[in-house]
């Protein structure tokens, strides 16, 4: 073979090789499927079990109905599996009316025999409710979100009127009680499905391998990797137009926003704040955003000395720029939180006391409080983005700083999501930087999760404060319908939380969701989780 | 020839067992209970401790510590992972497959180009085409693999969006785990379309493929061109040509074989750099391989999966360095007289 025959040979593989990479998009419209890029993984498979935004993203509205849901616009209260509802004259007994078409889903580990029906909505209520009952202790016996509302300890009584009719009896009336079973949180399970698996003797599977009556039905899960859907064919609602739904879990920010540049992600989970811009200057890419209703805080552990003394908590508080804090990790998209309630909230006070930046006062409450200068402590910072906090480790190194300068030494600890929020639990850190995505509408549903003797236990209340003041002007806030009452017992929270500072208010953050443009019927759904039955993508 | 094969045999067996010791020695050089870092389990209360404890024997002295946690290694107990809490086991044969198919896909394009590309250099040394090929080759031995990792997804991924950049196949694929290696996985599934899977997965390899291929390629077409230069001043070389034979029986006959003996094992210190680069291809093309899994383990701090995963890797080098080694002894006469076994 002469040298130039050689080169011959050489210069066609590269053109062949060449013309292999035509300029064809990489697009992968195999199937109708669905790909959501999400943040992390699920607790569990059942959002009874956790409050996380995670666990309900994956599985409050795929795989599971309430009996009420909430209206995406207008936050007001609609029908779902109840189709009508009625409340009694002295606002104790509520009745709800069930639809009579939805089938639970069929899947390769359990085949409905019946249609929902009243006694899978007693047996869903009372797996929380019922310490006695055979599902409560199961996968844990924890249901944190119902625990730190009180809402067990508030239900008289459940019953079944008719197969399809049921009436909830409260024990004192609950302005918030609707509110709190329309939310990600109050799913209906199958009685029919718990019964098998009791008798199986694997009750813990209701929580891994879950049945619903959701547009999507449970597939598959691989840790760290993805989750899959499968489309149910019978949904009450009609049936969606994706024939899978995959979420493809994708710690990386950058790297879920890279793939939905590729498409390889149809839609994703808190896209960062520094890539607005980039997704706003691609034209196949939308980003739609909407008022959330959250809060980012500072929460100090007030189980533990010195942050049991509000003192030592103030001097903190004085201590950090509040909005030099919303500029570096939000840029701009929050607002200053002065107390608990975002603007969007009814309840909302817009002249509420704040605390300022004042490193020299902070400095003489520390002296007064007997904390000498090269004090130590440790600031938690959440691993992942969330709406209310999207970078809580640049946070808490701009903390860190503030706090140096009035000598009083940071380490910051973070863990992974599920280690983290287990030792979060156990109360073994000294603050934490967190936050708190509203489940409903509803103002209880910041000041009661958040901060009550009963949110300790079940792990919402990262403050790990107890005052019965406030736990009572709660309760009297929930004895009455009149929006100016509550209203001005929220004010008055709001006093005895600027007071008492367990907690130091940062942020309200927008909401934003990004995704490609051949998706139609993508809402942001400011009351919980992601939803994504009535969402379909085009194809070329 | 037996006793060559039984010499491999017992450095293989003492190399393992010294890795065995090693992993065993990091249940107590880890930050976290022995406990723990041995089964992956943290005892809730002292009695599972206890338990543990006396299941593991270890209270015993250290020698019967090891020699147990030698049987349990060969049982398959390899205990479970401290995050998720499945067993280490099924972790592992999860991930090192994908490792495997992406370094297997990358030698096999480290041999096809660079060895050919070697040659060719080298018969025409000191040319034009070998200085280009030469000059070529050492830039890209000097481009760091993460590096060219990141400028491929930039250019190929999200400048041009011609190939994807994570994973190894589409999601929305839904092929059943058989063996671990996609390509078969896909052609034994039912129920899929096969060619769009194949394709699929086609493209997702080819940029982690190359960004680790290259650098091994250039170091692989150098090793070739010094090989075959060498070669061709020996004097049989001279001899053959003097017999009258055509330059190409003098290639394939005299050159080519006696050139290709010193690099192979070359090849096999290669493949240990290939799987190391794979590692770091891996986490930035979100490949689900050890190495992507390791770095996990190490940001979770999961101590028992570390422990596990180092045993993995390092036995699978291992295993490649002693087989390309015993290879390369089986076909190479001359290296009959040393009769020592070395790695």
């Amino acid at each position: 073979m002469n040298r130039r025959s050689v080169w011959t040979v050489v210069s066609a593989i590269v053109v062949t090789l060449l013309g292999g990479c035509s300029p064809q998009k990489y697009s992968a419209n195999y199937t109708s499927g669905l790909v959501y890029c999400s943040e992390s993984d699920p607790i569990s498979m059942n959002p009874q079990l956790d409050t996380s935004t995670t666990t309900a993203d994956a599985t409050a509205h795929q795989i599971y109905n309430r009996l009420l849901e909430f209206d995406t616009e207008t936050g007001r209260i609609r029908p779902s599996l109840a189709t009508k509802w009625s409340i009694s004259q002295d606002g104790l007994r509520y009745r709800f009316l069930l639809r009579q078409d939805v089938g639970f889903h069929s899947t390769s580990y359990f085949t409905p025999s019946r249609l929902l029906n009243a006694e899978d909505v007693l047996f869903s209520f009372n797996r929380w409710r019922l310490p006695e009952h055979s599902f409560h202790p199961v996968s844990g016996g924890y249901y944190p979100y119902f625990e730190s509302l009180g809402l067990a300890d508030n239900i008289a009584d459940i019953t079944a009127l008719s197969p399809f009719e049921v009436e909830i009896t409260l024990k004192q009336r609950d302005s918030s009680f609707l509110a709190n079973i329309a939310s990600d949180f109050s799913v209906i399970l199958s009685a029919e499905y718990g019964d098998l698996l009791m008798s199986r003797g694997t009750p813990e599977k209701i929580d891994r391998l879950p049945i619903g009556t959701g547009p999507y039905q449970y597939a598959d899960y691989q840790k760290n990797h993805y989750i899959r859907y499968d489309v149910n064919e019978q949904y009450w609602e009609g049936t969606p137009a994706s024939e899978s739904l995959i979420f493809d879990i994708t710690p990386k920010s950058s790297l879920r926003l890279a793939k939905l540049m590729t498409g390889e992600c149809d839609a994703i989970a808190f896209p960062a704040r520094v890539d607005h811009q980039v997704i706003r200057e691609r034209d196949d890419l939308a980003l739609d955003e909407k008022a959330g209703l959250n809060i980012g805080f500072w929460a100090f552990n007030t189980e533990r000395a010195p942050f049991d003394n509000p003192a030592v908590r103030k001097a903190l508080a004085y201590a950090i720029d509040k909005n030099t804090l919303i500029e570096a990790v939000y840029f701009d998209s929050a607002t200053r939180a002065k107390s608990l309630l975002p603007a969007a909230s009814w309840a909302y006070q817009p002249d509420a006391q704040d605390t300022g930046y004042n490193p020299v006062l902070a400095r003489q409450l520390l002296d007064q409080a007997g904390i000498e200068p090269g004090f130590s402590m440790t600031i938690w910072a959440i691993p992942v983005e969330r709406a209310y906090n999207p970078n809580a480790q640049k946070m808490a190194e701009l903390i860190q700083r503030y706090l140096a300068d009035i000598e009083v030494e940071v380490n910051i600890v973070s863990y992974d999501w599920s280690t983290f929020r287990r030792e979060l639990r156990r109360g073994n850190h000294d603050s934490v930087l967190i936050g708190w995505s509203a489940d409903n509408g509803d103002p209880d549903n910041f000041y009661r999760p958040l901060l009550s003797c009963d949110a300790i236990p079940s792990g919402t209340n990262r403050a790990r404060w107890c005052n019965p003041t406030y736990d009572e002007l709660l309760d009297r806030a929930l004895q009455t319908e009149d929006i100016d009452i509550r209203k001005a017992l929220y004010l008055k929270a709001n006093e005895l939380l600027f007071d008492k500072l367990p907690i130091v208010p940062i942020a309200h953050a927008y909401r934003y969701q990004a995704y490609r443009k051949e998706l139609s019927g993508m809402v942001i759904n400011p009351y919980g989780g992601v939803r994504l039955g009535g969402v379909t993508k085009h194809r070329d | 020839m037996t006793r060559i094969l039984f010499r491999y045999f017992v450095l293989f067996t003492l190399t393992l067992l010294a890795l065995c010791a090693l992993s065993f020695s990091l249940i107590y050089l880890f930050p976290a209970e022995p406990v723990t870092t041995l089964t992956g389990i943290t005892p809730q209360n002292l009695i599972q401790h206890e338990a543990l404890i006396n299941q593991y024997h270890l209270n015993s002295n250290i020698l019967v510590q090891f020699g147990d946690y030698l049987s349990e290694l060969f049982a398959g107990n390899w205990g479970v992972s401290l995050i998720s809490g499945q067993p280490l086991s099924k972790e592992i044969m999860l991930a090192l497959p994908a490792t495997i198919e992406l370094s297997a896909c990358a030698m096999f394009i480290v041999v096809v180009i660079g060895i050919p590309l070697g040659c060719y250099s080298g018969l025409r040394a000191y040319s034009n085409a070998d200085f280009t090929i030469n000059s070529i080759s050492v830039t890209l031995y000097s481009v760091p693999v993460f590096w060219l990792a990141v400028i491929f997804i930039l250019t190929f991924s999200l400048q041009f969006g011609w190939l994807p950049l994570s994973g190894r196949v589409n999601l929305l694929f839904d092929i059943p785990h058989q063996t671990g290696f996609l390509f078969i996985d896909i052609l034994l599934a039912d129920n899929l379309d096969k060619s769009a899977a194949l394709s699929d997965a086609f493209l997702h390899l080819i940029l982690p493929t190359l960004s680790i291929a290259l650098m091994s390629t250039a170091s692989m077409i150098r090793i070739t061109r010094r090989s075959i230069i060498d070669v061709l001043n020996k004097p049989f070389i001279i001899a053959a040509k003097s017999k009258g034979l055509s330059s190409r029986q003098i290639f394939v006959r005299h050159v080519l074989r006696n050139a290709l003996l010193p690099i192979l094992p070359l090849m096999a210190m290669q493949i240990t750099t290939l799987i190391t680069n794979a590692m770091i291809v891996e986490t930035l093309f979100s490949w689900p391989g050890i190495g992507n899994w390791l770095i996990q383990a190490i940001y979770q701090r999961d101590y028992s999966a570390l422990r596990m995963g180092m045993l993995a890797v390092s036995t699978l080098v291992v295993m490649i360095t002693i087989a390309i080694d015993l290879f390369n002894r089986l076909i190479d006469p001359s290296r009959e007289k040393f009769e020592s076994v070395t790695i």
